[in-house]
């Protein structure tokens, strides 16, 4: 796991997500998830790509039940990224490096 | 021959193809894996795995492909992500053609898996919303809740059994009047109190405003038709082969399945199939490194005898 995906709990979520300056990816994952587990390795090579201008996050939904469940999250892994506070795009499932960083471009 | 770019190309990084990468490494050929996602195939949503023999415990399904993974990489396999867009096996020398590039091989090991069928009744605009192909990734979120299971084979019984771990019931929904799975499996359903198997029955649709809320379900012999209040739909009713790139260029059976004889080669001399893509009788984890490994050591014969 890299440092540079903060790890967000439910109280922290309004601070570090929806009032941040720049866009945010979420990435929502559990210990139990093995999809979760093998996405973890793309979603670090993006992190060192896009980082400066993105914020990539992760909630662990065992931990933290409410912001998945806020956010109709009813299956991981789910990328939902975030711009000014709402939800600009969503991906569910096991997803290719390259659908991943369109999906990050697109929403840059 | 002219300059081509590998000995041999695997397409798929499931068992099968980590198997056929591990042979082709060991063999010190010039070998490279396509992967259109990430490593391990369908194995990453199998919650448990207790009939691949070396594991007496089990092992979960991203555990053994990891190991899987690093045993071939660790013998120096090369696995790039990339999806392939079609093949031309017209001439001697084989292309692949990618978004980006096409590459040149000697032969050519298709394993390209197969995916989760759906019921095709509407319910994928329900997909991250209750409607399933994963207990593993999803189960979980229907703690105490009560969720439909569709199917009678060996990963809709194993799964709907694992469900029961969160939802506090499963009504396993089976078109015949009789389980496929295995017995074992078949014995651990029956004693399990929170699955309710309903049999003779389909699913003929998934009802709910923002996610699932119920399932529609008829029985085949009455054709009485039901809604089951539900919170989740978990669907496992067997698989369709991954072969869009494929484009009739080889022998398939009706279904899509890759033909391919005993020494695993296709309709084109070169190209072999390994794994759930190839017309097989049986579709495991322990057949789909059996047939990689022969149509690895097949692929290397091949390429000597040019």
């Amino acid at each position: 796991m890299t440092e540079n995906i903060i790890e967000i709990e439910d109280d922290s979520f309004e601070k570090i997500v929806l009032k941040s300056d720049k866009p945010v990816m979420v990435d929502f994952w559990a210990p139990w998830c093995g999809p979760c587990k093998a996405i973890a390795p793309t979603v670090e090579a993006l992190e060192k790509e896009y980082g400066d201008r993105m914020t990539f996050a992760k909630v662990n939904v065992d931990e933290n039940p409410i912001s998945p469940s806020k956010f109709g999250v009813q299956a991981i892994p789910t990328l939902i990224f975030f711009k000014n506070g709402e939800i600009a795009d969503q991906i569910t499932g096991m997803v290719a490096k390259e659908k991943l960083e369109e999906t990050i471009k697109g929403v840059l | 021959m002219t300059t081509v770019d590998y000995d041999l190309v695997i397409i798929g990084a499931g068992p099968a193809g980590l198997t056929a990468g591990l042979y082709a490494a060991r063999a010190r050929m010039n070998v490279l894996l396509l992967e259109k996602a990430v490593p391990g195939g369908q194995i990453l949503i199998t919650d448990w795995i207790e009939n691949y023999p070396g594991f007496p415990e089990g092992i979960s399904g991203y555990d053994l492909s990891e190991k899987m993974k690093r045993q071939a990489e660790d013998l120096g396999l090369k696995i790039e992500t990339a999806e392939v867009h079609s093949l031309n096996l017209s001439e001697k020398v084989k292309q692949i053609i990618l978004k980006d590039r096409t590459i040149t091989c000697k032969s050519l090991i298709i394993a390209s898996g197969a995916s989760p069928r759906n019921l095709g009744i509407g319910e994928d605009k329900f997909f991250g919303k209750g409607v399933s192909f994963c207990a593993t990734c999803d189960g979980p979120f229907f703690k105490e809740k009560t969720l439909v299971a569709v199917g009678g084979g060996d990963t809709a019984v194993q799964e709907a059994i694992f469900l029961t771990k969160f939802a506090q019931k499963v009504y396993l929904i089976h078109r015949r009047d009789e389980l496929r799975a295995a017995k074992i499996l078949q014995e651990r359903a029956f004693e399990n109190e929170k699955i309710e198997i309903v049999w003779d029955s389909v699913v003929t649709g998934v009802e709910g405003f923002f996610a699932v809320e119920g399932v529609r379900i008829k029985n085949l012999k009455t054709s009485e038709e039901r809604t089951l209040k539900a919170n989740g739909c978990f669907i496992w009713i067997g698989i369709l082969p991954n072969t869009s790139f494929l484009n009739d260029s080889l022998k398939t059976d009706a279904y899509g399945f890759i033909v391919a004889d005993s020494k695993m080669q296709t309709s084109v001399p070169g190209v072999y199939a390994a794994g759930d893509v190839r017309d097989t009788p049986l579709r495991q984890i322990a057949t789909a490194v059996g047939d990689a490994a022969i149509a690895a050591v097949s692929a290397e014969h091949f390429i000597e005898s040019l």
